[in-house]
């Protein structure tokens, strides 16, 4: 059999329906096996879009995305995508084509070290030098991509060994073989049974909710520790819908644009309880004022994340869906008295009375940027998959939009990629196609992957993107105005581009809405329209995203 | 180092100040790992992306024949050592990292010397030479070639020895380790 048939085989039996990519020179063989495979095949119109679609699918359902490019610049556009799947650990498996095995090292046309230029942002990286090995390869980057804490995992194949005859016995190709390869799932029941302890003990307990809750699936267990505890929780931007908002026990999110409440909880508590977390300095802020009465139980898959930042006193390794209801059973078996946290919520409740959220309503008509994703709220009844790009608008939408579950909240949080919105829902409208797919979008980060509108308009894929339009690169041009003496260097977008003739001219419909009073309409009616929309809201120019932690300072420091 | 995300202007001696904190003791790192190709750039790398300082490396065949060992000294690493040993446990390559404690190994290293030698100074040096016990390898009309084995303490020893005779050439292995007694590295 051809080693690209067989590769399509190893991507059925992984459960692959759909892949993301562009063919080229040296993945011809890929494509021409994929032509008949029974996959679908969504041809991107940037291997950063495919890249970034796969991560959609991926966040979206919580299977391996995979995004196909040829070599050269092919592979090295999707560097991008696999850094951002890196930091967020999104499950993905990158397959690139490599230049014939003749020609490796020489310069030959489109020959990219990819394997030497990703290194040091992948989990793992295979390169073919067998062609025997490929549908063994395939299978342990499936394994490895997902297991334990998820991330990218590359396969770069020669084009000559693509097209090679090899013996394929599937049961055989699926045996992973990967001797320094182990994840700690299952977590120290003593440890556990010391967290539980130290909740019953605690007078100002707080759960702090990252990413890997949502990753491993354990929404669900982490609501059932919280409501028995009747535990305060508070997620990062990663973490959103874990505990499902709003919820009498949320705090909202935390950090540099997280609730007053939910900072200075950190800063108050007694016990705090990482999950899945990684005390980010977006989430520390100066690290060395970081919740100083508190200690700490860090609950994560990754033990180098363990200690990285804040030293834990209670350390538990391992997954957070096996772990989470074994402490929440410890800590039933302890009966303890709930009173003992009444004074610490009354004090949550004061906080919550204090600041709430707020922004300066409507003004001569106009739209307050925050308006327009309480209007989204309202029209979706939170009812959607929302996708979004790197700045003010995803702030304003990790703050304002109630997440009732987890995978319904896709962004790029580690690595901050600006123009990460279109492709990714995308990829989760494939991934999900009964649901509401929306994608805020920044006026300035549209741009830079707008080309994708083709492949949605192409495809069918039905994604509704409402940009938030205040045409400048807004959250550089609020440092700039805060920190920067007001020295607007190189912020303004200016007009370009038109929108909705934008859009028109991919073959989606374009929209545009500059008054306030008929935001919800507008979503209305670009929801209830068939096929990709794109609706431009002009929101409010000069708005800043508040409240927030200046970098650097301490949390009970937060300003506006 | 200052006010972090504000626009004051950084010290460059602040920059430097801040870079180089070097605590703790020498570690000695011996590191199993799949003999793959690409491995060892996977370990050079993950030290140089995470801050790490490797002071030696050495690298070759274990017993099995699909297994490399790679011999890693930090001197005093500027990050804690458990970081270290965490991130390149992640690295799927890599079997098993053992932190070896100095009282509990043996760890020795080879280093030629390559040592300027006239008439008068030859017999000193091979003097020398054989109180490390060390052997001559090459002898040339000016120079001597010298083998020494041993630790990283007597081979800095011997070299401060020749120096003053002009030493014209030297190469170190760095250093390689096992455990004393019955336990496995």
């Amino acid at each position: 059999m051809r080693a690209v048939d067989a590769m399509m085989e190893c991507l059925k039996a992984e459960g692959v329906d759909a892949v993301f990519g562009i063919p080229g020179g040296a993945n011809l063989p890929t494509y021409d096996a994929l032509y008949d495979a029974g996959i679908r095949s969504i041809l991107c119109r940037h291997e950063q879009g495919a890249g970034h679609a796969a991560e959609g699918y991926a966040k979206a359902s919580g299977r391996v995305g995979v995004a196909l490019a040829t070599s050269g610049p092919g592979a090295t556009n999707l560097v991008t995508p696999i850094a951002d799947a890196m930091l967020d650990s999104v499950p993905t498996v990158f397959i690139t084509g490599q230049v014939r095995t003749d020609l490796l090292g020489t310069d030959g046309f489109q020959e990219a070290d990819v394997m030497g230029i990703t290194m040091p942002v992948i989990k793992h990286s295979f390169q073919v030098l067998d062609p025997r090995e490929i549908p063994h390869m395939i299978h342990e980057a499936f394994h490895v991509a997902r297991s334990g804490r998820p991330g990218p995992v590359l396969v770069d194949i020669p084009q000559d060994l693509s097209r090679a005859d090899i013996p394929y016995d599937p049961s055989e190709a699926q045996k992973v073989e990967l001797p320094g390869y182990k994840n700690f799932v299952e977590g120290n029941a003593k440890q556990i049974r010391l967290a539980a302890k130290a909740l019953a003990n605690a007078k100002r307990p707080i759960l702090y909710v990252g990413g890997g809750v949502v990753n491993g699936n354990a929404g669900e267990e982490l609501t059932e520790l919280a409501v028995t505890g009747g535990f305060p929780v508070t997620c990062t931007l990663m973490g959103l819908g874990a505990l499902p908002a709003p919820h009498d026990l949320w705090l909202g999110m935390l950090g540099m644009h997280g609730t007053r409440t939910a900072n200075y909880a950190m800063d108050n508590a007694d016990l705090i309880v990482a999950i899945g977390a990684r005390f980010d300095d977006r989430i520390t802020g100066k690290l060395a004022e970081f919740a100083p009465r508190a200690k700490f139980v860090h609950i994560d898959i990754d033990p180098a994340e363990i200690s990285k930042n804040v030293p834990a006193h209670i350390p538990i390794v391992g997954d957070s869906k096996r772990i989470l209801p074994k402490l929440t059973a410890e800590y039933r078996a302890l009966e303890a008295d709930r009173s003992r946290m009444d004074e610490w919520w009354e004090q949550l409740r004061r906080w919550q009375d204090e600041w709430p959220l707020k922004f300066e309503g409507s003004k001569d008509g106009d739209i307050p940027p925050q308006r327009m994703i309480q209007a989204l709220y309202e029209v979706t009844g939170g009812n959607a998959i929302l996708t979004s790009d790197v700045g003010q608008h995803q702030m304003w939408t990790a703050q304002h939009f109630h997440f009732p579950a987890p995978r319904r909240w896709i962004n790029s949080g580690g690595l901050g990629t600006m123009g990460f919105g279109l492709p990714s829902a995308i990829g989760a409208k494939v991934a999900q196609p009964d649901e509401l797919v929306v994608c805020v979008a920044g006026d300035g980060s549209l741009v830079m992957t707008c080309q994708e509108l083709a492949t949605a308009v192409e495809h069918d894929i039905d994604v509704k993107v409402f940009i938030m339009n205040n045409g400048y690169l807004g959250m550089v041009r609020q440092w700039q105005e805060l920190f920067w003496d007001r020295r607007y260097s190189s912020v303004d977008m200016g007009k370009s581009p038109d929108w909705v003739k934008l859009a028109e001219a991919f073959g989606a419909r374009g929209m545009r809405v500059d008054a306030d009073s008929e935001v919800e309409d507008a979503m209305r009616e670009a929801i209830g329209t068939d096929g990709p929309v794109v609706l431009d809201v002009r929101v409010r120019k000069e708005e800043n995203c508040y409240p927030m932690i200046p970098a650097g300072a301490a949390a009970r420091d937060m300003v506006g | 180092m200052g006010e972090p995300g504000t626009k004051e202007v950084l010290r460059l001696e602040d920059l430097e100040a801040a870079g180089s904190i070097h605590t703790g003791r020498k570690h000695v790192l011996s590191v199993l790992v799949e003999n793959k190709p690409g491995v060892l750039t996977r370990i050079a790398g993950l030290f140089a992306r995470r801050g790490f300082n490797i002071d030696t490396l050495a690298v070759g065949p274990t017993e099995d024949e699909s297994v490399s060992r790679v011999t890693i000294t930090l001197d005093g690493a500027s990050h804690p050592i458990d970081q270290v040993t965490k991130q390149l446990h992640k690295l799927v390559n890599v079997i098993k990292i053992r932190d070896l404690e100095p009282e509990e190994t043996i760890a020795r290293e080879m280093a030629l010397f390559k040592v300027s030698a006239d008439g008068s100074s030859r017999a000193e040096i091979m003097q020398l030479a054989d109180i490390f016990r060390g052997r001559i390898i090459d002898v040339s009309s000016r120079t001597v070639t010298i083998e020494i084995t041993g630790t990283a303490d007597k081979i800095e020893g011997f070299e401060n020895m020749v120096r003053p005779f002009g030493l014209v050439e030297m190469v170190r292995t760095g250093e390689i380790a096992i455990a004393r007694g019955k336990s496995q590295t």
